[in-house]
This record gives C-alpha cells, structure tokens and sequence, in this order.
C-alpha cells in the first residue's frame, strides 16, 4: 500500500534562551530544547497513525510540522510525494493545502467567537475557491452539517451556543470542506466529556470510511488510540521509541515505556493483581539524560544505554529504539 | 434526511431583539449613572449637529450681530436694545449660547477625527506588532514606548509646529482643523498600539488563528478578519476614554492659542476668550462654554468606565 504521508528524520529544535540583554548580563550560556528528535514514520493512504506519548513528548510539534504551522528544522515532510519544505499561500501551495487539514484539542479556542457558524465552515470553500456562489457555499455548508449530525439551520448560530461536543462537530465540519485526503488530529477528544468522547470518535471513523480518509491521530489515551489507529508510535521526549501495528503494540509491546504505558491503564481484568507501578518521572527536556534518553527509568538498562543512543532494531512488524529489543524475556 | 429550507441570517427585528437581551444593553439599562451620562452626550451632539438650524443668530456672521447687544448678562434685557440672551453675549453682542452650539461642532469633530486617526495608527501597527512578533513588534513597541514618555499634549503642540512651519502664514487658518486632528491623533496612538498588540498576542495563539493558518490565509487576511473582531472589545473602551481625552486635548490647544482661529472657534478657544473677560465681571462668558465642556467630558468618561466593566468579563 502506498503512503499518502512521509515523514523522514524530522527534526525540532527550539531556541529557549533568555532574551540577549539577560544572557550577556547574568552570563546564561543559550538553551536549546529538542523538541522533535530524528523521527520518521509513514502513513498508509486511508490507515490511522497514532502518536501517543507523554505531555512534552512532542507529539503537537509533529502534529504542527507536519500541516506547516511550524518549520522544521531539519528532516523532510513529503504529502503524496510533494515534498512541503516552503509551503507558502500562493496557488500552487493552497491546492496542496486543500489536500490536508486539522482538528484540534479545544473546541473552544480552535472556533472564532465572532464568526457565524456557517462562515466558519464556509472559509476553506471559499479560500480554496472551491464553491463561489451564495447559494452553491450555503447549500455545501448545509451538506457538511448534515455530515457531522448537526442541524443546517445552526449555520447562522454563533460558536458560544454550542457544547463542547457540538463544537468539535462544527470543527470536523470545517475540517471535511475542503474535501481533504488527511487529517491530523491533535488530540480531538482530550478536552471533552468522556460521555461525548465516544460519539465523536465513531463520528471519524464513519467519515473515514465514507471518505477514505487518513488520519494522523494524535492523543495519551492508550484506549482511545486502540479504538482508532491501524498503527501506534510510541514517542519519549521527542524520539519514536517504537512503531508497531496496534494490535501488536497491545499484545507484546517490545520497548520497555511502552509496556511501563500499558501497565499503568487500568483495565477490569487487572483487578486484584499486582502491577509494576510506573517509576520515575520525564525528565528536563533541555537537558535530556544520554544516550537512551529512557535509561534513568528503563528496568532493562545496562552500560550502553547510558552512553550510546539506540539503534532502530526491526522486531516482526515492530520497529523498536533499544538495546535489548528482540532478546528473549 | 428532508431538505429545510436554507439557513437565512436574523432579520433587523431578531438582532435588535438579541442586542436588547444581550449583557451590554442589561448592564446599560442597570446603570443609571450610564443612563445619564449618555443623554448628556446625546444631548449635546444633537445640539451641536444641529445647532445652526435652531441657533437663535450666526455668531460669526457680523451683519447678524449688533454691538449694541454687547455684554449681556444671561437672562436680563440689554440696557440699549432690550433683547433676552438666554447665556447673555460677549463684547461683540454675540449670544454665547449660538457660539457654544458652533463651538462644540468643532470641539466634536476635532475630537471624533482625532480618535478616528489615533485609532486606525495605534490598531494596525498593533495587530503587526502582536501578530509578527520579532523584531517588528520590537520596534514598533519601543516607538511607542518612547513617545508615552512625553506628555501627550507637548507632542501634539509639537506635530502642530512643525506642521506650521511647512505651510504659508495665509493658509493656516483653514488648515488649523485639519492639523489640530493630525496632531491630537498622532500624539493619542500608542495607548491603542499598546492594548492591541496584547490582546492580539494572546488570540494568535488560540487555534482558530492555527485553522486559518493551515488553509493558506494571508496573514493581512487572518488579522483583518480574525483577529481584528476579536480585539475591538477593549479598544472601544480606550477609544470612548480617549474622545473625551482628544476634546479636552483640542480645548487645551486652542486655550493655549495653538489650536483653532477665533473666528472658527472650539469650545477651547471660546474659553480662553471668556477668560479675558471674567476679571471684570462678566463671568457668563466664560462659565457656560466651560460647563458645556465639563459635562460634555466628564459624560463621555463616564460612559467609557461603564463600557469598560460592562465588557470585563471578570466583573460580571
């Protein structure tokens, strides 16, 4: 199967420092956070990818590289064999735009307040040029509302007279104008209702189906990312510890925080029985540990991990960043 | 799923409906001081929009005034010719209360395009400022910074002589308006720079500015149309602060001298004019144009700090 996404040793790398004045002044050498380590993955054409990872683990980054919010630093991000280096707003650009789009985690930021329902939605048709005519916008809007099982006539409402769960609707609605091919999803349910969560995630696999969709699905619920993905990325401050198939990744995750991750989920079956609690905490991504940046917390770890980074070792279907991977436990 | 008839915007009727519901128009008709103040306001921007169609006499048309009439006190008959003169006259047998309804359709105009000016300067280079970043917003802000540290009446009393010096002596009555507007606007624009580029810096951040990134939008199209709304709550509240600042501005220039010719007089000039007179006991020349600007000013700040507590959403 072909890969609609590509992404290849892309790497982050944020400038922290204090501002020049205090650097010179109190003698603060420049800080630099990796944010994004050399990561490359691929994404099937109407498959799920999940990225699931800590808080600061970098999975947003990734998320805002690949739709082009923010550059990479280095590494190459290819779209159907596009390669999106210097994505700007010109023609050629936008047509390229109108193929992906993004849901975001707050419904309640990611919707401007003082637009109409029906302009918020109606904005990629008209960027892309997609529909021109009052009637032909309107009449699409209605579709789209339709589409996420919302009621046409909530077009002339404001955002604030809606749930969260609404919003997110109205947020997917706008997503799908443009009739795109990919989806980065950063987060889509995290900030919602887990009443609500259910409906909204059935609601993008049906239109992943309908429309063939590929998502880069991207969240730290492990539940949420075995209903939804085809396949798992397990990231750790900033590097692709592990990439698996998910019912692989569940069954017999290979990288040791991947099985500190599924241990601590709680599930019914767990009553009763003892379990390794998770040790230690992430560490200071400014100054991360060496080597594998994992070691400090790792069960497994011995001498090299503390001096040499891990080399990808292919397990199976499992592609596995450590020392000890495929060796018999 | 049958097909409802498409979605139509509210009628004039529902808006006014929802305006009347809405937390701004309860908050207003919950304050009675803003109640007050705003019929002040109302009442003195009728007069002075209309003022030349009720004003008992032109007071600079001199064929309509007769020196006879000359230092009137308010309300008593003119020793000569016997006329009323509701706030009496001047001098010249001019009725202060006409060159109060003249005076204030300057002060207001003055006031209106110089808010206008400061306005459009101060929210645009603010929008650039918050939205670039870098070392744009550097710039732009330490301007600013640099010009709030002079008071804001010497840098319009400056901008007003350098653009003095650019015009021959014979034009520059009829230019006096003009570069009164420039100077009171050019020297009010940071206070809106200020707030802009804060609350500007803040919304580029959310995610809706993120979407319309994504889709391509020109950054001038993403400020105009997303950011803009979304920042004109507070800088309505500085803009109605700042008429009543630009309107005692412009009275303090022409006090000075500085600001509109006598013949074309503000409610500045025609303090100043009064003051002349007071000494020797006709005080009404000065005290009823001052009154107009005390309650004109004083109405307009009022009904700025209730717009301000009316929008904070912290104090609802």
């Amino acid at each position: 199967m072909s890969a609609l996404v590509t992404v290849e040793n892309l790497t982050r790398v944020f400038d922290v420092s204090k501002p020049w004045l205090n650097r010179v002044i109190e003698g603060h050498p420049k800080l630099f956070l990796t944010a994004v380590d050399d990561v490359s993955f691929s994404i099937p054409k109407g498959k799920t990818f999940a990225l699931v990872g800590e808080s600061g683990s970098g999975k947003s980054t990734i998320a805002k590289m690949i739709v082009g919010l923010v550059r990479p630093t280095s590494g190459r991000i290819a779209f159907d064999g596009t390669d999106m280096a210097g994505i700007g707003t010109d023609a050629a650009s936008r047509r390229l735009r109108s193929r992906f789009q993004m849901i975001f985690q707050d419904p309640y930021a990611s919707l401007n307040p003082r637009m109409r329902v029906g302009d918020i939605i109606a904005e990629p048709l008209r960027t892309f040029g997609l529909e021109t005519d009052r009637a032909a916008v309107s009449a699409r809007v209605s579709e789209l509302l339709r589409l996420v099982k919302l009621d046409p006539r909530d077009s002339v409402k404001f955002p604030h007279e809606f749930s969260g769960g609404q919003r997110q609707r109205i947020a997917i609605a706008r997503a799908l104008a443009g009739r795109p091919e990919f989806i980065v999803c950063d987060e889509p349910t995290s900030a919602l209702d887990v009443s609500v969560q259910a409906q909204i995630l059935n609601l993008m696999r049906d239109l992943q189906e309908e429309f063939g969709l590929t998502y880069l699905f991207i969240s730290h619920n492990l539940a949420v990312v075995r209903h939804m993905a085809s396949e798992v990325g397990v990231l750790y401050l900033g590097r692709l510890v592990e990439t698996a198939p998910t019912r692989q990744l569940f069954a017999a995750p290979s990288h040791p925080y991947t099985r500190m991750l599924l241990e601590s989920v709680p599930d019914i079956g767990m009553t009763g029985r003892a379990r390794m609690p998770p040790s230690g905490e992430i560490p200071n991504p400014i100054n991360p540990p060496a080597g594998c940046h994992y070691h400090p917390r790792c069960p497994l770890v011995r001498e090299e991990c503390r001096r040499q980074r891990p080399p990808v070792v292919t397990v199976g279907a499992d592609r596995v960043m450590c020392f000890a991977a495929g060796e018999p436990r | 799923m049958t097909d409802s008839p498409l979605p139509r915007k509210p009628g004039l009727g529902e808006r006014w409906a929802a305006f009347w519901d809405s937390d701004i128009a309860w908050s207003f008709r919950h304050s009675p001081l803003a109640i007050i103040a705003a019929l002040v306001v109302a009442i003195i921007f009728v007069a002075a929009i209309f003022g030349p169609w009720f004003a008992p006499q032109n007071p600079f048309d001199p064929s309509s005034l007769n020196l006879m009439d000359g230092k009137t006190p308010p309300m008593t008959p003119n020793a000569f010719t016997g006329t009323r003169f509701l706030f009496g006259t001047d001098d010249q047998g001019r009725d202060v209360f006409s060159t109060i309804l003249y005076g204030s359709r300057v002060s207001i105009l003055v006031g209106f395009a110089a808010v206008a000016l400061a306005m459009g300067i101060g929210v645009t280079l603010g929008l650039i400022a918050g939205y670039r970043g870098g070392w744009v917003e550097s710039f732009i802000m330490r301007v600013a910074d640099i010009q709030l540290t002079f008071p804001s009446i010497l840098v319009a009393l400056m901008i007003f002589g350098i653009f003095k010096g650019f015009f021959p002596a014979g034009s520059q009555n009829d230019l006096a308006v003009p570069v009164l507007i420039i100077a009171i606007g050019l020297s009010d624009w940071p206070q809106y720079a200020r707030t802009v580029r804060g609350v500007t810096m803040v919304e580029r951040s959310k995610d809706y500015v993120s979407a319309a990134r994504i889709i391509g939008q020109h950054p001038a199209r993403i400020m105009a149309r997303h950011v803009l709304p979304n920042v004109l709550g507070p800088v309505l509240v500085i803009a109605t602060l700042g008429l009543a600042l630009a309107i005692i501005a412009e009275a303090t220039l022409s006090y000075l001298g500085v600001g509109v010719p006598p013949t074309q007089p503000s409610l500045g000039t025609l303090i100043k004019i009064g003051q002349e007179y007071v000494a020797s006991g006709e005080w009404w020349i000065l005290l009823f144009p001052s009154l107009t600007l005390l309650a004109l000013a004083l109405s307009v700040n009022i009904l700025g700090d209730w717009l301000r507590d009316a929008l904070n959403p912290r104090l609802r």
